[in-house]
């Protein structure tokens, strides 16, 4: 165990190694290091803030379809009103256009019996007239009893 | 390999001799045969081992680094990187949980001392034959491969820090104050000579124990793999229990010299984190 200048020559070598390594080994690791460090912590915070963004959405997604089916509810509720009027609407008409219709056919009846009659009145007068002048040819005289015609006529 | 050698005393003084490069008595440079010779050199000698293997495996950890440190991404980070991350995430809370002041130097400073270290010592598990075998096949006549079993090597360690922690202390708390530490305590100020020669003796302890410490442990570690090594000589039984002893030694040297490494550097942060506290 002597000492000899292998002292010195260590001394100078880890010297140089140290300055080596604090020069150019140990800041691109550290700082690689701390990078990540922080690369990662940024990513759980947006992973956090994604996470409250997404319940958030939910949330809202939630809220709009309850209001779409109130909404939804509202409309069918109103169409079906609607319906229910327009059948009693066309229920209605068609009672009343029914009811034009009968009393149309009634008068229109009405009318043709009193035309019937009327024809029948005349052609039963005429037979009646005839018959009656055959009856009288010799005693009465057409003109001189025509009133008593006519007024029989009219009673008829 | 003992059987090479006359007797085991020579074996082991034989792979305890590091290789010195130094200048003769007779005035002619050249390597050292035997520890006798290499004392002769003084102090203007230089163990080529140990400057080789240190250098070599402080150039493969840099290396290492480096690309690892040139390709870091902040992405998810594999092989190399992950395996560099791990280490420097490891020294980053060492120094973080040790050292409460602001420095830039101390995080990279303790993590050369740990990786290096480790990489010194960790040579202890090649077995202790190989590689001098491999050199005297080449004609170096030693060849010690654990640079830490070398004092020059980790007391030029623990020197270069104990430079760190004078400068730090008198950068930190002015020459006064750095003084007065010394000076006026434990003790009352008029027994401040004792004060002196107390705080002297535990400022000087720092580098000779941190040093020491390393030392012992791998030099002692070593010891026991040359004498477990010497079992390969005696017989076929021998040589199978020494098999098993060196098995068994090697993977319990796994925690020593992790141990080690790891005990360097923690000292290193403290006695530098000492330095820049101010005393009240």
């Amino acid at each position: 165990m002597n000492f000899n200048a292998t002292l010195i020559g260590q001394s100078i070598t880890f010297i140089f190694f140290v300055w080596f390594c604090m020069k150019f080994v140990w800041p691109p690791i550290m700082n690689a290091l701390e990078t990540r460090k922080k690369q990662i912590a940024d990513g759980l915070a947006a992973a956090d803030r994604g996470k409250h963004e997404l319940e958030l959405a939910a949330k809202m997604a939630g809220d709009n379809l309850r209001d779409a089916k109130a909404q939804a509810a509202e409309v069918i509720a109103r169409a079906e009103k609607r319906a229910a009027e327009i059948i009693e609407e066309a229920k209605s008409a068609a009672k009343d256009e029914g009811e034009r219709q009968l009393a149309a056919a009634q008068a229109n009846i009405v009318q043709e019996s009193n035309r019937a009659r009327e024809a029948l009145r005349e052609q039963v007068a005429a037979l009646a007239v005839a018959g009656a002048e055959k009856i009288l040819r010799r005693e009465v005289n057409a003109q001189t009893h025509a009133d008593l015609l006519g007024q029989l006529k009219a009673e008829l | 390999m003992a059987s090479e050698y006359h007797s085991s005393g020579e074996y082991i003084k034989h792979h305890l001799q590091n290789l010195t490069y130094g200048q003769h008595p007779d005035g002619t440079w050249g390597f050292a045969h035997g520890a006798e010779e290499a004392a002769q050199m003084g102090f203007w000698a230089i163990n080529v081992d140990s400057m080789l293997f240190s250098i070599g495996l402080g150039v493969l950890f840099l290396f290492f680094f480096r690309m690892a440190a040139k390709k870091a991404t902040t992405g998810v980070p594999a092989g190399l990187q992950n395996f560099v991350e791990w280490i420097v995430e490891f020294i980053h809370g060492s120094v973080r949980g040790s050292f409460s002041h602001h420095n830039p130097l101390v995080a990279p400073l303790a993590l050369t001392v740990f990786v290096w270290v480790f990489l010194m010592n960790a040579m202890d598990l090649i077995p202790v034959d190989w590689l001098p075998w491999a050199a005297s096949l080449a004609g170096v006549p030693y060849l010690k491969v654990v640079p830490t079993t070398d004092p020059n090597v980790t007391f030029g360690l623990s020197l270069s820090i104990f430079v760190l922690i004078i400068y730090y202390s008198l950068k930190m708390k002015g020459p006064g104050g750095f003084f007065a530490e010394l000076a006026f305590q434990p003790f009352p100020k008029w027994l401040f000579p004792l004060n002196l020669v107390l705080e002297g003796v535990g400022l000087l302890a720092k580098p000779v124990s941190l040093s020491l410490r390393l030392f012992g442990n791998m030099y002692a570690g070593e010891m026991i793999f040359i004498l477990i090594a010497l079992m390969f000589g005696g017989g076929w039984l021998l040589a199978a229990f020494g098999g098993v002893l060196q098995w068994a030694w090697a993977v319990f040297h796994i925690l020593i010299i992790t141990l080690q490494a790891f005990i360097f550097m923690t000292l290193t942060i403290v006695y530098l984190d000492m330095a820049h506290a101010e005393h009240h």
